[in-house]
């Protein structure tokens, strides 16, 4: 899908949470996202962010606002140079109940968004993708 | 590219009026929506824009590319007249026979002008049709997303009207489902419940299924997200009309449906306000009877 | 300090949530609100979340870790004025919110809470582990 917008940002901080938060909000409601869809993918973006700080010692954050015709999206792209995850599938399927751990984050994100993709190397870092479309 | 267009468009310019003229004549011709004195109105004048924006976009850009900046006032042309038309009924190819209509009188115009010299008459004609063929299918994208737009008004409407939230008493809404629930229709009908909640401050929604034939696992989980929603929220739901056939099909599907279900809405109307402090007293009966 | 102000209301903590919290705010929430149940001898903590346009896992997790906390300090908790489009996607991420009760507004989860204490307060009431 051919992008119409984009912006990069740091994600390095907890203010940089904050600011990812407003930003994804921004661009969804640029998009034409519903009240719940905004919701659900700022609420995606802020597991997210909250790993790349946490766990992926800071990154980046691309947000992509993409259209095609009638059918538009938005794609966040978050890129760590961090320890990574060795076990991506335990990641993901972490229940609630660990705190602390990245599991929460991850699993969540995933399901509230339409597309998620991440691909981790230890020792070398992490990307996640994940998007939404309306 | 600037050269060669520009001799193609000297030819507009220098014949605009009469070019216009038959391009006029041409679309007069092929609209079978009758004679509408203030529609002609709107498509001389949109023709007459359109071969102007057509002149000074090609002009002022280097390149055909419709998507830059110099197209922008063309671009917004053709937003106007792909509204106008999705608005007025015409088909997607209607509308986009505003622009392939211009080819006709166009070529036959260059035909003349340029028919001694074919290798240039050939290349000019070749250009303006890929020029034509972008404008035409921008139309028909404008126009999609125009259609688009008032389908998915209209389908909130008919939802809005189909499946009203209804406030039974003081701090108890219902929300009758009637027909077959699809996925998507499911979950706005439950946002708007969810919404009715906040604004009517009720603690108690009866979701009533009477007037639903068939939940499949996709509906049934998007009630018990609803109940769920509800309950952080700070109220609670209360299930009621589930026919013996859903009943089975929630116990074969293994879902927890996790709510309290009643078999009639009355039945849950009774627990309802029995729920919220109220009792129902029948004063036809003596006093000492009750209190 | 935190920045989110608490206040008191008889023998309930009053907490309105009103900004886009970042983490570290939220961890100071938490320990002034617990500070706080043990010098105000507070027997309800209520929160108002109805200007929030998201709850993440980390928040869901402090609203759990405050009504934890506040059991053990036999104080109870409850949550209020969540938005639809926040719970409806709190639902989807699958935080459950264990051991907060929710109520639509201040004034019922005020009530919520006097309630819940009477009820504790009753001579025949069990007493809770």
């Amino acid at each position: 899908m051919p992008v119409e917008k984009s912006e990069n940002m740091p994600v390095r901080s907890s203010d940089d949470v904050v600011r990812a938060r407003q930003a994804v909000r921004k661009h969804a409601i640029a998009a034409g996202f519903s009240l719940v869809e905004q919701t659900k993918i700022v609420t995606a973006a802020s597991e997210i962010a909250r790993n790349t700080v946490d766990h992926g010692g800071g990154g980046t954050l691309r947000i992509e606002v993409l259209r095609e015709g009638p059918r538009r999206g938005v794609r966040l792209t978050f890129v760590d140079q961090g320890p990574g995850i060795a076990d991506i599938s335990q990641a993901l399927a972490d229940g609630y109940t660990s705190a602390g751990g990245m599991g929460l984050g991850l699993g969540g994100a995933r399901r509230l968004s339409n597309e998620f993709e991440i691909t981790s190397t230890p020792g070398r870092g992490t990307v996640v993708t994940l998007g939404r479309w309306i | 590219m600037v050269e060669t267009q520009s001799v193609a468009l000297a030819l507009i310019g220098k014949h605009n009026d009469s070019l216009l003229a038959d391009w006029i004549g041409l679309q007069q011709q092929v609209e079978t929506r009758g004679v509408d004195p203030a529609r002609r109105t709107q498509m001389v004048e949109y023709s007459r824009q359109f071969l102007h924006e057509l002149r000074r976009s090609a002009e002022a850009g280097q390149s055909d590319d419709i998507t830059g900046p110099d197209w922008a006032p063309m671009r917004e042309l053709l937003d106007s007249v792909s509204q106008a038309r999705a608005t007025q009924g015409y088909s997607a190819g209607a509308t986009a026979t505003f622009v392939f209509s211009l080819k006709e009188p166009l070529f036959e115009l260059l035909r003349r002008e340029l028919g001694r010299n074919p290798d240039q008459l050939a290349e000019q004609t070749w250009n303006a049709t890929r020029l034509l063929d972008r404008l035409g299918l921008y139309t028909v994208e404008a126009y999609q997303t125009t259609r688009e737009a008032i389908i998915g008004r209209q389908q909130q409407e008919l939802l809005e009207l189909s499946t009203p939230v209804v406030e039974l008493w003081e701090g108890i809404l219902a929300l009758p489902l009637i027909g077959t629930l699809d996925s998507a229709r499911t979950q706005i009908v439950m946002e708007s419940l969810l919404q009715r909640i906040v604004t009517s401050g009720a603690e108690i929604a009866i979701i009533d299924i009477t007037g639903v034939p068939t939940v499949d696992t996709l509906v049934a989980q998007h009630l018990i997200k609803t109940v769920s929603a509800a309950r952080l929220m700070g109220a609670d739901c209360i299930l009621s009309g589930i026919r013996p056939q859903i009943a089975q099909t929630i116990v074969h599907l293994g879902l927890e449906l996790n709510v309290v279900s009643k078999a009639t809405m009355a039945d849950a109307l009774g627990l309802a306000l029995r729920r919220t402090g109220k009792a129902i007293v029948d004063r036809s009966r003596p006093a000492e009877q009750g209190s | 300090m935190g920045e989110i102000p608490i206040l008191r209301i008889a023998d309930c903590l009053l907490v309105s949530i009103q900004v886009d919290m970042h983490d570290q705010l939220a961890l100071a929430l938490q320990d002034d609100l617990t500070r706080r149940i043990v010098e105000d001898r507070a027997r309800g903590v209520l929160i108002d979340i109805s200007a929030l346009d998201l709850v993440d896992s980390f928040i869901g997790r402090m609203l759990n870790n405050i009504a934890a906390m506040s059991r053990v300090l036999d104080a109870v908790t409850v949550v209020v004025g969540m938005r639809p489009e926040v719970a409806i996607t709190l639902v989807e991420l699958g935080l459950a919110l264990t051991g907060v009760r929710t109520a639509l507004n201040v004034d019922k989860g005020l009530a919520l809470i006097r309630g819940a204490i009477d009820a504790n307060q009753r001579p025949d009431a069990r007493r809770k582990i």
